[in-house]
Parts: structure tokens; C-alpha cells; sequence
């Protein structure tokens, strides 16, 4: 939120860097702070740690992705999938309780879980205080949005504001668009995303506009570095052309994508009615296996569970993801409050964009990065529920 | 094109449910575009005519969805059975799942089915997939040359690209020799593919590794694994009503790995459990998402089992006897078996 | 107490014990006055055949370096058939581990009548010296369990 607000104040500001000096750019990025980028990988790209190092004639080890979205979404960054919350030991008549969460005020005395693992979940941050996000595409920027309201409304989250204030978003217009997207149904301009430092890329150059404070101060820490000027470069008088023209090329891109016409207009708040009784939900959950790949790749579910691990010895109380697709999702002492697969498939698909928009002014809480599209095992999704919904299903 | 038509599909679906025999179908749903394909419940002759479709992008094992199904109805529910499917579908009977009774199967000829994952990342997004004999022309959405390394697209829009078949054919199709062994009410075609790579091409070259490499390897592996249970949940030979890891009493439930240990662990003790019950139909690796090859460790314990207690094929009949469930006075001790799978490696 | 420590290191070792041959082998091994190293920790099982996979996983995770599995002869199962039950499962068990490179040598199944005090102790001694050798268990191990014992033995040093 704090970008939303600084945005309009910000003065527009342009720099450039050559494509093959991007490198020496990460460099000093992560010389700021823990710097993630999208990376291709076996299972296609993903965001990880940039550790890279220069190396002879320009080649580094660490290549940020050149292809499409990456296969999970970067909100766990700040929302990690699992995190430890606190922990209780008993000692004689005493039980001594530890916040596992140290490690957001900086201090040196966290508890470590897993030191793998924690190493790339963004967990138990000690060294840097920011943490740089470079490459984010406009849906997943507009996906923090969404977040955003969930974690940062009262009651606060601490977890996720501590990890949230602290990084600086480097978006990145979306050039490669997969057959799958279709973020502008959700209002996105995919050629134009928001975020703290907003990039567009060409053949030559990335071009970095500062959209927020934060991104200007990152910036400004940066060019005090040395030989900072022989990476990044002040644009010249035909570079705003270039970047427009690179834009509409984007856009128009965008515009032929094969889902760029589902609508979204028939959603939104107050449609409860309509379509929570549909005969459609039948045929479209029948199929459906229950799995949670489409909540967890999704950039936008933020369901969680709390629950205790019994070490022996102590007990750590933790969070971790959890899907509504779970049969044994909110379990309660007397069971759960959706018994059947169509109640639990119907449950996702309303919140993304009936209840969500109608509790937040209107704001859906899907973005249209098609993630779920390309991972759901039986290829049933929100476009299929949305077309057959949309399409009168409903009334 | 594939070796049974859609069309022939289409007329049997529809002449059994005008007769009265079938009231629900379970076959492949057409979706968005070419690649998107969903296994479907059809209830009507209409929709059958309209959305069923028979194509390269046909992935999704039916069978399972018999348990469900056959609950729901009276009459039959009719079920297309391709060579791979009538293993698990063997399977199945033989656990008592599912009423033969209400099941009407017919067998389908194959001739194999695409990795998508594969294709997307040879050429991107694409826009339409076509087969033409043992050529794949997949059409992208635009082009972008990972070759060239830097994210330069060029603006040709709609480029085509040829592949061979074997390029983009899904793991399981490539060592697939099998043939329809269910007992079907009707065959329209029991035409398989035959095998072009070995089964346990890639278990071996895992096995030849070092200790450490085969723990770097998987570790490597399940550290990606996002616990979205896909592989579970697909999986016909997982059958349990309340799994070990969604049962709060078991010990071991857990929603997501906290740590190595029990990303480790799910892996496994799933791979355990199917142990002697998988079919190796391959749907664990299609469906995960972040691409892990879970059907190696299903053939680890399939080619163990053969070499130790014989050839064994899961689901080839339903009388048949898992090698878990029984034994033999001469069977290997465990203190022996390292020595015994070494010695059938060398030769 | 026979002293098996290797650079102060002293393994755990959880040893699933058959109630009608191995557990009274135990018994008798204590008897005669034969000694195996304390680290061994014995848990009574109804039968080998009661060892689920689960079983050693969890003693692996709860902080185990070695897991054996103590039944009768083959042949001479007090339920007719458990112990060759016992036999295929851990073989592909202990194979399968080892696949995913989990040292083979942590994992063992050895057949210990009720009369065989002394084979169970020199069992024992044998597995806790190789154990002791292999040293700690790394690659299958639940980080969380471990940090207390690592703090209080720290603390006692």
C-alpha cells in the first residue's frame, strides 16, 4: 500500500542499463539487500536468490529468465509456506515461550529450523534489510495488492508486514505472455505494471521509471556505489519513443492472447445469488481431484493453518499454507463446514470473484496470471467456471 | 489423428445412452485450446456430441473416477479404456472399489499422448498443437528463441514449429508396449504404441550413481515439492478414503513439509504405500506441477520386485496376487538384496 | 559398559524387537550378564511384521542413526507368516532408501531366537560400531527434533 500512496508523488524518472549488464546490475542489488529474480529451472522458472557471481566476459551463473511467469507466484517471499510462530518447552512447573520470530527485528538469535530450506523461503533474514524482488509481472504485482488487504488490514499480520516493508518491488512488463494469461480481464495493463521501480524491457535495454519512495531511495543507495555510472545510463532524447513503441507492441500482444476475452463483468459483489445455487457446479467440479496445485501456485490464496509440532522435546507452534480444496480444510470439532468436493470447489471460485470483490470494494482477488490454468492435473479452472458461469449458466 | 476417432467414440457414447444402457460417460472433455483437455462426466447425449474429444492431449487415466461415479447412477457408466488405463481399472476391481456391475467398458486404441510441459518449453505459448503422422506442428503464439539466450522475440506471429513425435510424447508413452488386459464389454481398437526407450533406462542411471549423488539428486528434486498432493490424489492405486497424511491421529499428517525430513518423508511412504499396487501409468509426473519425476520412484520398486521376486506387472489380471501380500520360504534376507540387485546390474 | 564413542560421539540406535523371540533374546543376553552398548533402545513389537515403514522413518526423525528390526527365524513365526512379510517389506525398504541416498548401513533386519542371548548382544555390538562409524544421520533427519538434545548437550559440555 505504501507504493499505491507515494506513486502519484514521485517525480518520473528514467534510467536505462544495457541487456548484457544486467549482470553487474544484480551485483549491486544484492549488495542492497536479498535480491530474488526469476530463474529458468527444471520445472520451468522460478523465483530464487540471486547468488551469482560476475565472471569472465560478462557471463554470469545466474541468468534472470528471458521466458514466461514463473510457475509459483513470489508471494512467498512474504508469505513463506511454512514459518514457525513460537515455541513452548517446559521447564520443571514452567512453560518458557519463544517467538520464533526474532528474526523480523534483525536480531541474531533466531531459531533455525531448517537452515536449507530457510536459506531460500526467505525466512530468518539477518544480514540485509531489504529485500530486492526484481522482474515481477504486472499480475503479481496487482496480486500484492490483493494480499495486501488480507494481511495488512486489522488485525495487522506482523509476519507478513515486517517481510513486506521491507522489500522493493522491481516490476517488469510482461513480454512474453503465455496462451494461459489473461490478466487484463482483471483491468491489468501488462505493458505498463506498477510496483516500486516499474521496467520495460527491449531488445537492448531494461528501462527503470521510480514509481514509490522506497524504490527512489534504493536507487539513490545505489548510485553512490562506485562505477555505478558505467552500468546504469540516464535516458536520451529517443529512448521515451522506444520504450512507448516497445509498449504498444505489448499491449498488442496481450490483446490477441486466446483468453483476452473472458469477462469479468457478470462477477463482482453481490452476485451471491446468482450463481451460488447454478446446476453448473455439478458438471464443473466432477472431475476436479481435490488437489491444492491450483491454490498454491496461485498468487493470491492466502489461506493458512496453525498447527504444533511435538519435537520430543518442545513444541513449535507453526503456519503453513493450507487449501480450501482440503477435505480437511477448517476442520472443526464437529467437522467441516464443506462436506462435499462441488460445496468445496464452488467455495474457491465464488471467494475469487463474488465474496473477495464484495467484502473490498469491488476488488477480485484473481489476477489472471493463468497459473492454475497450466498446473491443474484435470485442466478445470477459473476461465472454464467463469465462461460457463458468465455465459447465462447462471441465471 | 489417433488410432480409435473421436467419431467412433462419439457413436458408442451416444447409441448407449440412447438405449438406455449408459447414463453417464467418462471421457476427455474439449477445453479452451487444443492442449486443454479435462477428463469429463458427460449426462447427455448433446454435450457428448459437442465437447467429447479424442486427441494427443488426451493424458488424463479415467479410471479412478469409477469409484465416484458408479455411486451416482443406477444404470452403467461408460468408460474408455486405453491400454495403460485398463491396468489400473484391473487394479481397481481387484481392491473391490468399484461394482463391476455398473461399469460399461470399452477398450480404445492409443498411440500415445503429449507431454505439455515438454512442448511449452521448447516453444513457449502456444496457440494451436496439430499431429500429422510422427510430427508434432505446434504454432506459437509468437516466437521466442531460447537459443538465442536473451528475451529477444521476433514478431513473427504464428510461427510453426516441427517436432518428431518422440520429442514431445509424455515419459510413460515412450516405454509403453502394453495391451488391453481388461475384460471390456467392447473393443473398439486394443491398437497400442510399441516401446522405443527402456522402461528402466533412467532408474538405472540413478542406481550407477554414488550414495551422495542419489541424495543430492533427490534432494534436489523434492525440495520443489510444494505438497499440493496432485500426485496422491491422481493416483488410482491411492485409494484410501482418509490418507496417513490428512489423518491427524496418524502421527505423520501435515499439510506442507517444514523442513527436508518431510518432504522426504511423503515421498517415501507414498511410493511405499503403492508399492506392488502401482500400475506405472505415470499420471504421479504428469500432473505435478513442478515437474518432479515421481514415476522413478515407482520404478525403483517395480524393478526390485521383479528382480527379486519374479516378473510382476500390477494390474495385468484381477486375480492376481500383490508380491507384497505374499512370500516364499526362499526369499532373498535383506541382508542379501544389495548384493543380489548389484549382481543383476553388472550383467 | 562397553565404551563405543568415537570422538565423544555416541549413536542412537532404535531397535524394534519381536515380543516372542528377540525381546526374550534381550532378556536373556541381560541374564547372562552380556553386554551391549546402552545406546541400543529396544521397543517391544507384537511381531517384525508390526514395522511399517512409518515406524522407521519416525525413529529416524525423532533422532535414530540406526534402525534394526529384530524378528524370529524364518519358519519359526508365532504368527505362521509375519516374519517373511517382514523380510520382503524392509528388502525393498532398505533398497529403496538407499536409492535415494540414505546410507544402507543404518538399516538392518536380523533374525534373533529367544535363545540367543549371545547372538543378540554381539548383534548389537556390531551394528553400534558400525554406527558409530557411519556417524551421525544427516541426510534423513528432522532438524527440529535434534536442536534441544544439540542445546542441552552443548550446555552439559
Amino acid at each position: 500500500m505504501t507504493s499505491e500512496k507515494t506513486k502519484t508523488e514521485a517525480k518520473t524518472k528514467m534510467l536505462k542499463i544495457s541487456l548484457e549488464k544486467t549482470g553487474l546490475l544484480f551485483e549491486k542489488l544484492s549488495a542492497a539487500g536479498k535480491l530474488y529474480i526469476p530463474v529458468d529451472g527444471a520445472a520451468g522458472a522460478s523465483f530464487e536468490k540471486w547468488d551469482g557471481k560476475a565472471g569472465e566476459a560478462n557471463k554470469f551463473e545466474m541468468k534472470m529468465s528471458s521466458a514466461h511467469n514463473t510457475v509459483k507466484s513470489a508471494k512467498d517471499v512474504f508469505f513463506p509456506q511454512t514459518e514457525d510462530l513460537m515455541r513452548f518447552r517446559v521447564n520443571g512447573k514452567k512453560i518458557e515461550v519463544t517467538d520464533c520470530s526474532d528474526y523480523l527485528n534483525n536480531s541474531n538469535n533466531s531459531n533455525n529450523s531448517d537452515v536449507a530450506r530457510a536459506d531460500n523461503s526467505a525466512q530468518n533474514e539477518k544480514t540485509a534489510n531489504n529485500i530486492i524482488l526484481f522482474g515481477v509481472r504486472a499480475c503479481d504485482v496487482k496480486s500484492f495488492e490483493v494480499l495486501d488487504r488480507v494481511f495488512l488490514s486489522e488485525p495487522c499480520d506482523t509476519y507478513y508486514k515486517a517481510r513486506r516493508e521491507r522489500t522493493v518491488i522491481f516490476s517488469m512488463a510482461c513480454a512474453a505472455p503465455r496462451e494461459t494469461c489473461f490478466c487484463t480481464s482483471f483491468g491489468i495493463d501488462p505493458s505498463c505494471p506498477e510496483g516500486d521501480v516499474s521496467c520495460i524491457a527491449d531488445g537492448k535495454y531494461i528501462y527503470f521509471e521510480i514509481k514509490s519512495e522506497k524504490g527512489e531511495r534504493l536507487m539513490s543507495s545505489l548510485s553512490d556505489m562506485s562505477d555505478i555510472s558505467d552500468i546504469l545510463e540516464s535516458i536520451g532524447d529517443s529512448d521515451p519513443e522506444s520504450v512507448a513503441s516497445r509498449r504498444r507492441e505489448i499491449k498488442r500482444r496481450a490483446e490477441r492472447l486466446p483468453l483476452s476475452g473472458v469477462s469479468t463483468e457478470p462477477f463482482g459483489a453481490g452476485t451471491t445469488g446468482r450463481y451460488f445455487s447454478s446446476p453448473a457446479w455439478e458438471e464443473l467440479s466432477a472431475t476436479c481431484l481435490g488437489c491444492g496445485a491450483c491454490t498454491f501456485v496461485c498468487p493470491t490464496c492466502q489461506c493458512y493453518d496453525i498447527k504444533d509440532f511435538d519435537t520430543g522435546e518442545s513444541v513449535v507452534r507453526y503456519r503453513c499454507w493450507d487449501s480450501c480444496m482440503y477435505s480437511d480444510f477448517t476442520k472443526m470439532s464437529a467437522g467441516q463446514p464443506r462436506l462435499t468436493r462441488l460445496e468445496r470447489f464452488r467455495q474457491r471460485f465464488m471467494h475469487k470473484l463474488v465474496y473477495f470483490p464484495e467484502n473490498n470494494d469491488g476488488l477480485f482477488s484473481c489476477v489472471g496470471c493463468g497459473r492454475c490454468l497450466a498446473s491443474c492435473p484435470v485442466n478445470m479452472n477459473i476461465v472454464k467456471v467463469m465462461k460457463k458461469l458468465g455465459g447465462g449458466a447462471g441465471d | 489423428m489417433q488410432r480409435t476417432d473421436r467419431d467412433a467414440l462419439v457413436r458408442r457414447a451416444v447409441s448407449l445412452m440412447n438405449d438406455g444402457v449408459c447414463d453417464r460417460v467418462l471421457a476427455w472433455r474439449r477445453g479452451e485450446f487444443s492442449s486443454d483437455v479435462s477428463p469429463g462426466v458427460f449426462t447427455d447425449t448433446e454435450s457428448v456430441e459437442k465437447e467429447l474429444v479424442r486427441n494427443f492431449f488426451c493424458g488424463a487415466n479415467l479410471s479412478k473416477y469409477l469409484i465416484s461415479e458408479t455411486e451416482k447412477t443406477e444404470k452403467k457408466v461408460l468408460i474408455f479404456l486405453r491400454p495403460c488405463d485398463s491396468y489400473s481399472f484391473n487394479r481397481l476391481l481387484s481392491e473391490h472399489k468399484f461394482n463391476r456391475e455398473k461399469v460399461y467398458a470399452v477398450a480404445v486404441g492409443c498411440d500415445g499422448t503429449a507431454d505439455i510441459g515438454k512442448l511449452k518449453r521448447k516453444c513457449g505459448a502456444l496457440s494451436d498443437i496439430k499431429r500429422r503422422g510422427d510430427k508434432i506442428i505446434a504454432e506459437s503464439l509468437y516466437e521466442t528463441n531460447e537459443e538465442n539466450e536473451e528475451n529477444e522475440e521476433n514478431e513473427a506471429n504464428g510461427a510453426e514449429r516441427v517436432f518428431d513425435l518422440e520429442d514431445v510424447l509424455s515419459e510413460r508413452c515412450l516405454s509403453c508396449n502394453l495391451k488391453n488386459r481388461a475384460d471390456c464389454d467392447e473393443i473398439i481398437s486394443d491398437g497400442g504404441r510399441d516401446a522405443v526407450s527402456e522402461r528402466f533406462f533412467e532408474v538405472r542411471r540413478i542406481e550407477n550413481m554414488s550414495s551422495e549423488e542419489r541424495y543430492e539428486f533427490w534432494r534436489g528434486e523434492f525440495s520443489r515439492c510444494i505438497r499440493c498432493n496432485a500426485c496422491r490424489d491422481v493416483c488410482p492405486a491411492c485409494t484410501c478414503e482418509k490418507c496417513v497424511f490428512s489423518n491427524p491421529s496418524s502421527g505423520v499428517e501435515n499439510k506442507a513439509a517444514a523442513n527436508s525430513f518431510e518432504e522426504s518423508m511423503f515421498h517415501i511412504i507414498r511410493a511405499f504405500h503403492v508399492a506392488g499396487r502401482c500400475t506405472d501409468c505415470g499420471e504421479c509426473s504428469r500432473v505435478c506441477p513442478q515437474s518432479i519425476p515421481l514415476h522413478l520412484l515407482n520404478r525403483k520398486l517395480i524393478k526390485d520386485i521383479n528382480i527379486l521376486y519374479g516378473e510382476y506387472k500390477s494390474g495385468e489380471s484381477v486375480s492376481q496376487i500383490s508380491p507384497l501380500n505374499s512370500w516364499t520360504e526362499n526369499d532373498a534376507d535383506p541382508s542379501e538384496v544389495a548384493e543380489l540387485l548389484e549382481r543383476s546390474r553388472s550383467k | 559398559m562397553q565404551d563405543k564413542q568415537i570422538n565423544g560421539y555416541r549413536p542412537k540406535i532404535a531397535a524394534f524387537c519381536c515380543n516372542w523371540c528377540s525381546y526374550a533374546g534381550a532378556d536373556l543376553a541381560g541374564g547372562n550378564r552380556l553386554s551391549y552398548p546402552c545406546d541400543v533402545k529396544i521397543i517391544r513389537v507384537p511381531c517384525s511384521c508390526r514395522v511399517d515403514p512409518i515406524f522407521v522413518l519416525r525413529a529416524f526423525r525423532r533422532g535414530a542413526d540406526g534402525v534394526i528390526i529384530c524378528g524370529c527365524h524364518p519358519g519359526d513365526c508365532h504368527y505362521t507368516s509375519g516374519n517373511y512379510h517382514t523380510r520382503r517389506r524392509m528388502s525393498l525398504l532398505f533398497s529403496f532408501l538407499d536409492y535415494l541416498g540414505i546410507e544402507r548401513e543404518r538399516m538392518r533386519v536380523e533374525w534373533v531366537s529367544a535363545s540367543e542371548g549371545a547372538k543378540f548382544a554381539a548383534v548389537m555390538n556390531d551394528f553400534v560400531s558400525e554406527i558409530s562409524k557411519l556417524g551421525e544421520n544427516r541426510r534423513l533427519e528432522d532438524v527440529r527434533c535434534k536442536e534441544q538434545t544439540e542445546t542441552r548437550l552443548s550446555e552439559e559440555r
